[in-house]
Parts: structure tokens; C-alpha cells; sequence
């Protein structure tokens, strides 16, 4: 460990360090633009530049190695003049119109100007102008302004694996481009705004629409897809401005998947904002006396059986525990959380957790993907897995339908076939997980949602102990989910009780006439003609395909519009905050729930949010320890049986990354997204537009 | 004045074939395999003894560069660069080795190669030299006819492949980070360093990158001796050393000479003198378009070698010298070398992306006079903005000319200055 000076503090760090990371320990720190710490180093900027002695000239600190016995100088004289150098070089061509800059306010080369700068320019000479490029509809370029850190080129590709941007042209005329004036078809694109030192990368949707300093920052979880990215809501007046990624190192470290980032524009469009109650085949608008009087009488006299509800995608575990106690309290078996039918072990927790971790994923030596395509299910996740895939000795194989990943992953068939011979043994990459020492397999929803979905379930619960996936210490056997509700709904117990059904039965005894009532809590994304005879109760933000088949719609907030509990994909309980008020008259769910429960005669247990989160931490003790992940119990999970070829290729439970749920669907962002770039490689008929 | 006996480039002109067999007349491969035969160590050691400084420009001790080299085989290959992208303006020396005496840098090849434990060396030729890479390919081609190269190269037990790659015409690829990038396939940008080349280089493996001018040295070195080739030249500054001559002499040329040897005596002896006579010389710019200017004055006494120079703050560089008389407009031409740094600049780093540009625009204003006399002054700190405050050497390479110009001729270019504004007040009256 080589001891160095920095500015006369002695410190001591690991060889190979950074003289700029040896600075930060010591909480100096050093002006950059282009250095990010998990990004490969340029070094092109020159503004970390400090003064070592014995060394004739500036030293750019970001790609210093530290060595023993240095004395370097971050604040001398030559160092603050090196850095006012560089500071003027920047500013000659950048055009300074801070004024008309989206970057306004939270811009680095705006703060570091103010410690370096001059205040007046020596430049006299014609600026250079360059034009604008076409990144796709979420970014919003000024090259102008560029500074060509290549921030967004070495985050493309190397993170994103994307290497869809590059600098062209040499000297003053080098530009960041595209080469071909294509939408970037990166999940994780949007990030290289966050990355962009300066304005020349801004945010589309969000262009000219507000300053920072307007802007009220809630702390919160995405809930547009499993991963539980942690988000700040940056809100102005009642309305979500943008939404931007907080650092969590074991969840989504500081990226963020571009729906995540950029379907916020959907809270405004199609929402629920009154209660409905259909009469005469219509919905008409109503107050919720009339709303609740109507579910009163829709379900006045149905047997407990008679009941069933179903937990969508965006559900709370609040609103889920609270529509829980109310169905147990009408005497109704028939509920579930997994509206697609997805096979999950409900006794079981380790059958539908993560249970590697999403960091733990750094540390595993062989992969397994089965029937999922990470990079549109949870492109942050995706990331990670690529990220172990650069550090090496990573071997990866998937069955399904092939896909580009963005690394190289050995593809070892389309079928269950492929997967029954790795279980069987058959398949040589059966001893490459045998053999590796954290060797992991990945079930997608594309796996687990089909008919045969317990079967391969109990497939993989088979290899996962013959392989070895689970040991003292490694859990390597993982579900990755799509839904951010859905290992909240597990976890609770939001599964059929003694003798109830699922989803598949309940839409089963509906379009047969034993389910007389429904309650969707968000469930949008299930087969809704077996629910025509039903009395369909819809509880939800978007008028989206849940609400259409309604007897009574009852508004609920969406995840921006309330304090929530969700629990990732890990199994990792956490909590969101609300940012805005729900429009209208719509409330936040459990208290919906809350309200209807009275009118039903069956008051729940809890007046606040505070005693509703008692009781449910009371009730799954998981609850009670916000953001801690652990693998699940293991235990005798799925069912035994051939797989079933007929049923075609393994595919992934996502088709459209930009559309998975009545948020993104009611995006206008994402139908531009879903139009530029998945659509622009398809041919264009007559019809389109 | 170098004795014919001590010339290495025996037909540095072309007067015989630069073939295989008119090459061994001329002594290459002469005794290759017993010089490969005393061992790595005996020759980085008489590398290091001979004192010979990188003939590239930066003159840095070819021996010491080698024995940063990782000593023994590691899990990696070693590979040796020949940097044949000779781009620096007035520089034409290595394009007369290589397709005059080609032999001699592929034997360089094979003895430096199997110095620093590589088995394999890359030409890098300068795209431009379409000819000179045809008849280097003929050479290397003919090499392993004779089993020169090869599995067993010289019957050595060595193996030895050399292979020629070209370059697309971008200066800064002959800078050697940017060379091992291009040579990679990548664009051609300089990387930071550390790491250098002897540590991380070429695909991440141990290289040693070299000047074509130092190899093709190499194997004469070696045969006669680093006691040979220290005698020659004054301390610290062994041997001897192609000249380009350009600019306003008689007979322009290449030119070997021992180093040290005196400027005037260099043009006169084998450029035929300055054009119209020494008291015609203005200055001198004597190692390439990169090193500062020396006026008339400096010129008189100075002497051609990496140290005297630099004590006159200029450098010896790749040694093309260039001559320029009375006539000469020196502030067009600076002006010009100015151009050619911006347009040649990489753009990864701030300070020569943008400041290259910066000064160009400012001497086009001061080739006409169209400046303040402050300017000038903002002109000189704008260079050392620039200077020492990049990744590669070009940024100081843009600057150093200029500070060469104002260093010396500063008051011609106020008088320039104050000569358009008196014009112009004159015409405004």
C-alpha cells in the first residue's frame, strides 16, 4: 500500500489507485468533467490537472497512479492556474448561453466556471457551430455545448454495451455522433444525460419545462419494472417533472432503465380521477357514495367462493395486505398476485426470489437464462450482468428465443428441449455450471408464465441441486420478475387460500358463472372477455384494459401519488414516497380499501398508514426491515413432468420494452419510443400514420 | 566531418540495389546469428553502453527503453513497433532507408526484437509511402526466402515475423500511443500515460516502439561495436545521424553526419550552402516543424546534437533541417505550421482541440499585422495554456514554434503591426 502526500495530509490507499480517488478519500476534491468513477478513464479533459513534486508538468490526477512517497499538490498555485488554463480553453468555444440551457443550474461546467473562470473572455476569433445530432425521442442535443468528455460514449459502450455513439472527425472539428443519425436503441440510453457534464445532452420530454432550484425532490422506488430502482421524483406544483436515479450500490448503482426514466409523462394522460359506476352498460361518473353503494349491492348475497381478486402489476403492499383482509373477511379464498399465471410456489420464498442478489451477481462464474430477455425485463440489471461479463472467466448460455443481450452469450436452443437436456445433464453446459464455484440460472416470467410453468419450475429446482446452484453460503437460483407487485403479493400471501383458485381459475369460474364478483386491484394485463358476466370492481390509476370492463371503478394513486411499500425482484422491502397529490378525487388505496371495508361491514383493523404498516409487518415479519435482501428458504418447490415442446419457443414475458403497463401505455414519450426505435428498422405500410 | 569508413547508410542514396545480395555487399546480415547468439543481455547492455539516443525526436536512450521491457517470457507476447509514419514536416529521412536500405531495418528488427523477447514486429509505415512500402515488403519477403526471418531466424533458434501495416495519413498516429491504437484497428488518439507501451502497449501486451532510423542502426551498432559509436559525436550524444536539409540551400538533401557537428559547416559541406550566400541565412528551424526557430546569430556557432541545442531552447528532433533566407516571411510560415497543428490535432484533449485553433486564427491576424501588440503577448500565454497540459506531445509541439518566432523576431512583428495601423490611419485620412 503506497503512502502518499496530498496537499500535506498523509494517506495511505491500495496500489493502482488514482491520485484523484486518493484525493477523495481524504474529501479533497478534484475538478473533472470527463473522469466518472465507473467509467473507464480518458483523461481528456485536463481540468483535474494538479502539481507532483519532481514531476516537470501538471499531471492529469484522474489516470495518475498514486506511488509511494508522492507529494502531490491539488491546490498550489501552478495547479490552480493549470486548471484556470484548461478552464478558459473549455469556455473559448462553448457557447455560453447558459441563459436558454436546460443544463442551467446543475451544470458542472457552470460551477467550475464560477471557481476557475475568468470573468471576461479573451477570445475574439468566430466560435465554432455545430450542428445538432438525432439521438431518438428522449435526448435532446446541443453540440454545440459539447466539451467531449465521452462520458456518453464510454457509458454506451461499456455499460450499456450499445456502441451506437463515437467521436468523428479529428481536432476542432471532432463531434459526438451517431455515424448514421439513428435513434439510440440503448433500455439505458437516457443515462448519458445524467452523465453529461454540460448541456449538450439534455432531456427531450423535459426540455424547457422547468428550472431545478423550481423543483421539490422526493426520495422514491421505481415500480415500472422488478428491479426496484431507487428514483428521486423531481416534482413541481402537482405535477412529476422528471424522474432521475438515486445511488443504491446493490440495486441499480446510479443508472436507470429509460422507461423508468421517461413513461412519467403517462401519470398525466388517461387517469382515473373521479369514481365510475356503469349504468346502462354505461360508465358514468359518480361520488363515491355511489361508488361504494354500488359494490355494496353488487355484492350483497355472494358467498365468500363467490368472490375473487385479482393484484396487478403496480400494486402497494399496503393496498395488497389491506384488499387481503377484506377478502378474508367476506370469506373469499379466491385471490392472486400473478395475473399472468406465472407458476410461483407461493409456500416456498426461495422459488420467486432473486435470491443471488443483483450484486451478488458480480461475484458468480457461470449464468444460466432461462425464458427471459434481461435487457428489456430490467436493463439495469442487464447492465450488471454485463459488467461481470467484462471482468472475465463469466461463462453465459441462454435458452430462448436468441436476442442480443449486449455480451456474448453462448444460445443453446429455442425450446424446453435445451433446457430439459442441460437438466438432464446432457448439455456440456451442465458441467460448466457443475463445475464453476458460483454458478447462477436466471427463470424468467417467459419461462414460468406458460402451462407447463411448475414444470419447469420443479426443472429447475432439480438442476439447481444436482448442479450445485445452492450451497453453503450462494443461492444461484433466481426468478426475475417483470412486476414490481408481484414478490410483494408473494410475500404477503396474496395467493388462493384453503380451496381457492387463481388467476386461471377465477377467470375460468367468471366466464363460467361460479365467480360472480371481481375485484382488480391495477390488474391490467389479464384477459378480460371471461370477466363480461362478472361484477367487475376496478381499483386503479389509468383507464387503461382493467377499467374498461368495470361495474365500478374506484380511482386509486398511482406510485408518484402515495407512500408505498414494494419489494423488488431480491426480495428487498422498500419504501416509496409520495411526491404529488392523485388528481381529482382519487385517494391512495388503502384507504380506499379502508373506506370500502366499512361500507361492506367489515371495518379493517387500521385508521393510519402508520397502523396498517404494524399490522402488515406484524403479520410478515420481512415487513418490518426496509431495504434488506437475503436468498429464501429453500425448500421442495414446482412439479415433476415432461415439458411441453407443442407450446413453442421460449420467449420473454416483455415484447415492447417501452409498453409494459398502463403508465407506459398511456406515455406519449414511450409511443415515440416504441415508433423511433423499435418500429423504425420494420418496414411502413400505407396504414402506418 | 564523418570519415566514409563510419557511414552506416552506405547507399542512403540508391546508387546500388537496395536488394538482398547488393545488401549483404554492404555488410547487413553479417554475423546476425552470433550477435543474437550473445544473448539478450550483452545487447541491451551494449545498446545502453553505445549510448544511441532515439532517433525519433525525443531522444530517449534506446538501450534503457529496452530494458524496460519485461524481462524473460511472461503470459504475454512482447512486441516490437517500428514507427515508419514519418510525418513530421521536413522529415524525409526514414523514407531513404526504407527503400534504399530496407535490409537494415529488418535486421534491426530481428536483433532489437529478439532483445526485448518479441517474436513479432510491426511496421508502421506512413500511408503516403506507397513505393517505399512495396519495396520494404520485397525486402522482408526476401528475408524469409533466405531464412533470414522466419521460425528459425538465422538459423538463431528465434522466431521472427515482421510485418508491415499502413497508416491512414494522420500525423499524430506517429505519435507512439497513437500509433499502437491505429495499429489496433481504433482511432488514432494518444493514450495517457502511465501505462506506457513497455507495461500495457500493443492489445494490452508489452511493447517497445521504436524510430525506423534507431533499428535500422541497430545491427552496424552491434557489429562494430558501442565503443565505435560512442567515439563518434560528443558525450551524451553518440553517433551519427541522417539529415534532412530543406529550405532555401542549394542542393537540398539527406544527409548522414556525426552528430555535433557544427550547422554551418553541415549546409555548407552538403547542401551547397545557403541561397545567396550565410549572410542570406534568417533562421533556422533545426529538428523539424515541431522545435523552435534559431536566428542568423545562434546558427553561426551552433552545433547539431540533442544537447547543444536544446541549450539554444530548441532540439535536435528528427534533425530536418530547414532553412530559411531573408526572403523568407517567417510569420506566413509560422502561420502555416500553425494550420497544420490545428488540422492534425486529435481532439480528445481540451487544450490542443481547442487552443491549436486559437492560435492559428491569431497568427493569421499578426501575418497581416491586423493585431494589437498585447495580442502577442496573450499569443505567447495561450502557448503555454497549451503546452504541457495534454495527454501527447503535440500540444507542445503546436506551441513551441511560436514561442520560437516571438522569442527571436518579436519586434519585426510589432513593427509589422504598427506599420498596418499607421497604413490605416493614413488611408482613413
Amino acid at each position: 500500500m503506497p503512502k502518499l502526500t496530498i496537499d500535506g495530509l498523509e494517506v495511505e490507499v491500495p496500489a493502482g489507485t488514482s491520485v484523484l480517488q486518493a484525493a477523495e478519500e481524504l474529501g479533497i476534491e478534484i475538478p473533472r468533467f470527463c473522469y466518472h468513477p465507473r467509467l473507464p478513464v480518458a483523461a481528456n479533459c485536463r481540468m483535474c490537472l494538479v502539481e507532483i513534486e519532481k514531476v516537470p508538468k501538471p499531471v492529469a490526477s484522474c489516470a495518475q497512479p498514486v506511488g509511494e512517497g508522492m507529494v502531490v499538490k491539488t491546490n498550489s498555485p501552478a495547479a490552480l492556474q493549470a486548471r484556470k488554463n484548461v478552464m478558459e480553453l473549455l469556455l473559448i468555444n462553448h457557447p455560453l448561453d447558459c441563459p436558454i440551457c436546460d443544463q442551467g443550474g446543475e451544470c458542472d461546467l457552470q460551477d467550475q466556471a464560477v471557481a476557475y473562470g475568468k470573468d471576461k473572455g479573451r477570445y475574439i476569433e468566430e466560435k465554432r457551430a455545430v450542428t445538432e445530432k438525432y439521438l431518438g425521442p428522449l435526448i435532446k442535443t446541443a453540440m454545440t455545448r459539447c466539451i467531449h468528455c465521452t462520458r456518453c460514449v464510454r457509458f454506451l459502450t461499456e455499460i450499456a454495451g450499445v456502441p451506437e455513439l463515437g467521436m468523428v472527425n479529428r481536432g476542432e472539428h471532432a463531434e459526438i455522433t451517431t455515424y448514421v443519425e439513428r435513434a439510440l436503441t440503448s433500455e439505458l440510453s437516457g443515462n448519458i444525460v445524467d452523465l453529461c457534464p454540460v448541456g449538450a445532452l439534455t432531456s427531450k420530454p423535459y426540455a424547457f419545462t422547468a428550472r431545478p432550484w423550481e423543483l421539490k425532490k422526493t426520495e422514491s422506488i421505481d415500480v415500472l419494472d422488478a428491479v426496484g430502482s431507487n428514483i428521486r421524483i423531481d416534482t413541481r406544483g402537482n405535477q412529476v417533472m422528471r424522474v432521475l436515479p438515486r445511488l443504491h450500490e446493490d440495486v441499480n448503482e446510479e443508472w436507470l432503465g429509460d422507461k423508468s426514466r421517461a413513461a412519467i409523462d403517462g401519470l398525466a394522460k388517461r387517469r382515473l380521477d373521479t369514481p365510475y359506476v356503469r349504468r346502462d352498460g354505461q360508465l358514468r361518473p359518480a361520488t363515491w357514495a355511489e361508488a361504494f353503494a354500488a359494490i355494496e349491492a353488487g355484492l350483497s348475497g355472494l358467498k365468500g367462493a363467490e368472490i375473487a381478486a385479482i393484484a396487478g402489476d403496480l400494486a402497494d403492499a399496503e393496498s395488497m395486505f389491506a384488499l387481503k383482509l377484506l377478502m378474508q373477511a367476506l370469506g373469499s379464498p379466491n385471490l392472486d398476485c400473478r395475473q399472468d399465471g406465472a407458476a410461483l410456489d407461493p409456500k416456498v420464498s426461495a422459488s420467486w426470489r432473486f435470491n443471488t442478489g443483483i450484486a451478488g451477481i458480480e461475484q458468480a462464474d457461470a449464468l444460466l437464462i432461462v425464458g427471459s430477455n434481461p435487457r428489456i425485463e430490467a436493463p439495469v440489471l442487464n447492465a450488471r450482468i454485463r459488467k461481470r461479463v467484462l471482468k472475465g472467466g463469466f461463462k453465459v448460455a441462454t435458452v430462448g428465443v436468441k436476442t442480443d443481450l449486449t455480451y456474448a452469450a453462448q444460445h443453446l436452443g429455442d425450446g424446453v428441449e435445451a433446457f430439459q437436456a442441460v437438466v438432464d445433464g446432457e448439455n456440456p453446459f451442465f458441467d460448466v455450471l457443475k463445475t464453476a464455484e458460483r454458478p447462477m440460472i436466471v427463470l424468467g416470467m417467459g419461462a414460468l408464465a406458460r402451462a407447463d410453468g411448475a414444470r419447469i419450475l420443479g426443472a429447475a429446482r432439480h438442476l439447481a441441486e444436482k448442479a450445485g446452484l445452492v450451497k453453503d453460503g450462494w443461492n444461484g437460483f433466481n426468478v426475475l420478475h417483470t412486476a414490481a407487485a408481484r414478490v410483494g403479493g408473494l410475500e404477503i400471501g396474496f395467493v388462493p387460500g384453503k380451496g381457492g383458485l387463481d388467476t386461471r381459475g377465477i377467470l375460468k369460474a367468471a366466464a363460467a358463472g361460479k365467480v360472480k364478483a371481481v375485484w382488480l386491484l391495477g390488474a391490467d394485463q389479464l384477459p378480460t372477455n371471461p370477466l363480461d358476466s362478472a361484477f367487475v370492481i376496478y381499483q386503479g390509476h389509468h383507464g387503461d384494459v382493467g377499467a374498461q370492463v368495470a361495474d365500478v371503478i374506484l380511482p386509486g394513486a398511482a406510485y408518484t401519488e402515495k407512500d408505498g411499500t414494494y419489494v423488488n425482484t431480491e426480495g428487498r422491502v422498500q419504501r416509496a414516497q409520495r411526491a404529488v397529490f392523485p388528481p381529482g378525487e382519487a385517494r391512495e388505496d388503502w384507504k380506499i380499501l379502508r373506506a370500502a371495508s366499512e361500507v361492506l361491514g367489515h371495518v379493517l383493523p387500521f385508521d393510519s398508514l402508520d397502523a396498517l404498516r404494524d399490522a402488515l409487518a406484524a403479520a410478515v415479519p420481512a415487513f418490518a426491515t426496509p431495504d434488506a435482501a437475503a436468498p429464501g428458504a429453500w425448500g421442495d418447490f414446482g412439479e415433476a413432468g415432461a415439458l411441453d415442446a407443442a407450446l413453442g419457443p421460449l420467449g420473454s414475458a416483455v415484447s415492447n420494452y417501452y409498453m409494459t403497463d398502463p403508465i407506459s401505455r398511456a406515455s406519449p414519450t414511450m409511443a415515440a419510443c416504441t415508433l423511433e426505435i423499435i418500429e423504425a428498422g420494420n418496414a411502413r405500410t400505407g396504414t402506418h400514420g | 566531418m564523418l570519415r566514409d569508413e563510419d557511414r552506416i547508410y552506405t547507399n542512403l542514396y540508391g546508387f546500388q540495389p537496395w536488394a538482398l545480395k547488393a545488401a549483404k555487399k554492404r555488410g547487413d546480415w553479417d554475423g546476425t546469428k552470433a550477435i543474437l547468439e550473445k544473448g539478450r543481455d550483452w545487447i541491451v547492455g551494449e545498446m545502453k553502453a553505445a549510448g544511441l539516443r532515439g532517433r525519433g525526436g525525443a531522444g530517449f536512450s534506446a538501450g534503457l527503453k529496452w530494458s524496460f521491457m519485461p524481462k524473460g517470457e511472461g503470459p504475454l507476447p512482447h512486441y516490437l513497433v517500428v514507427n515508419a509514419d514519418e510525418g513530421e514536416p521536413g522529415t524525409c529521412k526514414d523514407r531513404d532507408i526504407l527503400r534504399h536500405e530496407p535490409h537494415k531495418l529488418v535486421e534491426g528488427c530481428l536483433i532489437a526484437g529478439f532483445a526485448i523477447g518479441a517474436h513479432a514486429a510491426y511496421i508502421y509505415v506512413r500511408g503516403e509511402y506507397y513505393n517505399e512500402t512495396k519495396v520494404l515488403q520485397e525486402a522482408i519477403d526476401e528475408a524469409y526466402a533466405a531464412g533470414l526471418l522466419g521460425p528459425n531466424a538465422c538459423k538463431s533458434g528465434w522466431a521472427m515475423d515482421v510485418y508491415i501495416h499502413r497508416g491512414m495519413g494522420a500525423y499524430i498516429c506517429g505519435e507512439e500511443s497513437a500509433l499502437i491504437q491505429s495499429l489496433e484497428g481504433k482511432k488514432g488518439q494518444p493514450r495517457a500515460k502511465p501505462p506506457f507501451p513497455a507495461g500495457v502497449g500493443v492489445w494490452g501486451c508489452p511493447t517497445t516502439v521504436n524510430n525506423v532510423e534507431t533499428i535500422a542502426d541497430v545491427p552496424t551498432v552491434l557489429r562494430r561495436g558501442a565503443a565505435w559509436f560512442a567515439d563518434l559525436g560528443p558525450e551524451n550524444n553518440n553517433g551519427t545521424k541522417i539529415f534532412c536539409i530543406s529550405g532555401h540551400v542549394e542542393t537540398p538533401c539527406c544527409v548522414e553526419e556525426e552528430m555535433g557537428i557544427p550547422l554551418k559547416e553541415l549546409l555548407k559541406k552538403h547542401a551547397g550552402g545557403v541561397r545567396g550566400g550565410w549572410d542570406n541565412l534568417l533562421a533556422v528551424i533545426p529538428g523539424g516543424s515541431s522545435t523552435p526557430m534559431i536566428p542568423k546569430d545562434v546558427c553561426d556557432d551552433v552545433h547539431m546534437d540533442f544537447d547543444s541545442l536544446r541549450n539554444v531552447r530548441s532540439g535536435l528532433g528528427t534533425a530536418a533541417v530547414i532553412v530559411m533566407d531573408k526572403s523568407t516571411d517567417l510569420v506566413a510560415a509560422i502561420t502555416r505550421l500553425a494550420r497544420f497543428y490545428m488540422h492534425e490535432s486529435c481532439g480528445q484533449c481540451t487544450p490542443c482541440r481547442e487552443g491549436t485553433g486559437w492560435l492559428w486564427r491569431t497568427m493569421v491576424r499578426m501575418e497581416k499585422g491586423e493585431a494589437t501588440v498585447a495580442e502577442i503577448d496573450q499569443l505567447l500565454e495561450v502557448t503555454r495554456q497549451i503546452e504541457g497540459h495534454t495527454i501527447c506531445a503535440l500540444g507542445d509541439a503546436a506551441a513551441w514554434p511560436i514561442q520560437g518566432l516571438f522569442r527571436h523576431f518579436r519586434p519585426e512583428i510589432e513593427k509589422r503591426i504598427a506599420a498596418r495601423r499607421a497604413d490605416a490611419k493614413h488611408r482613413a485620412a
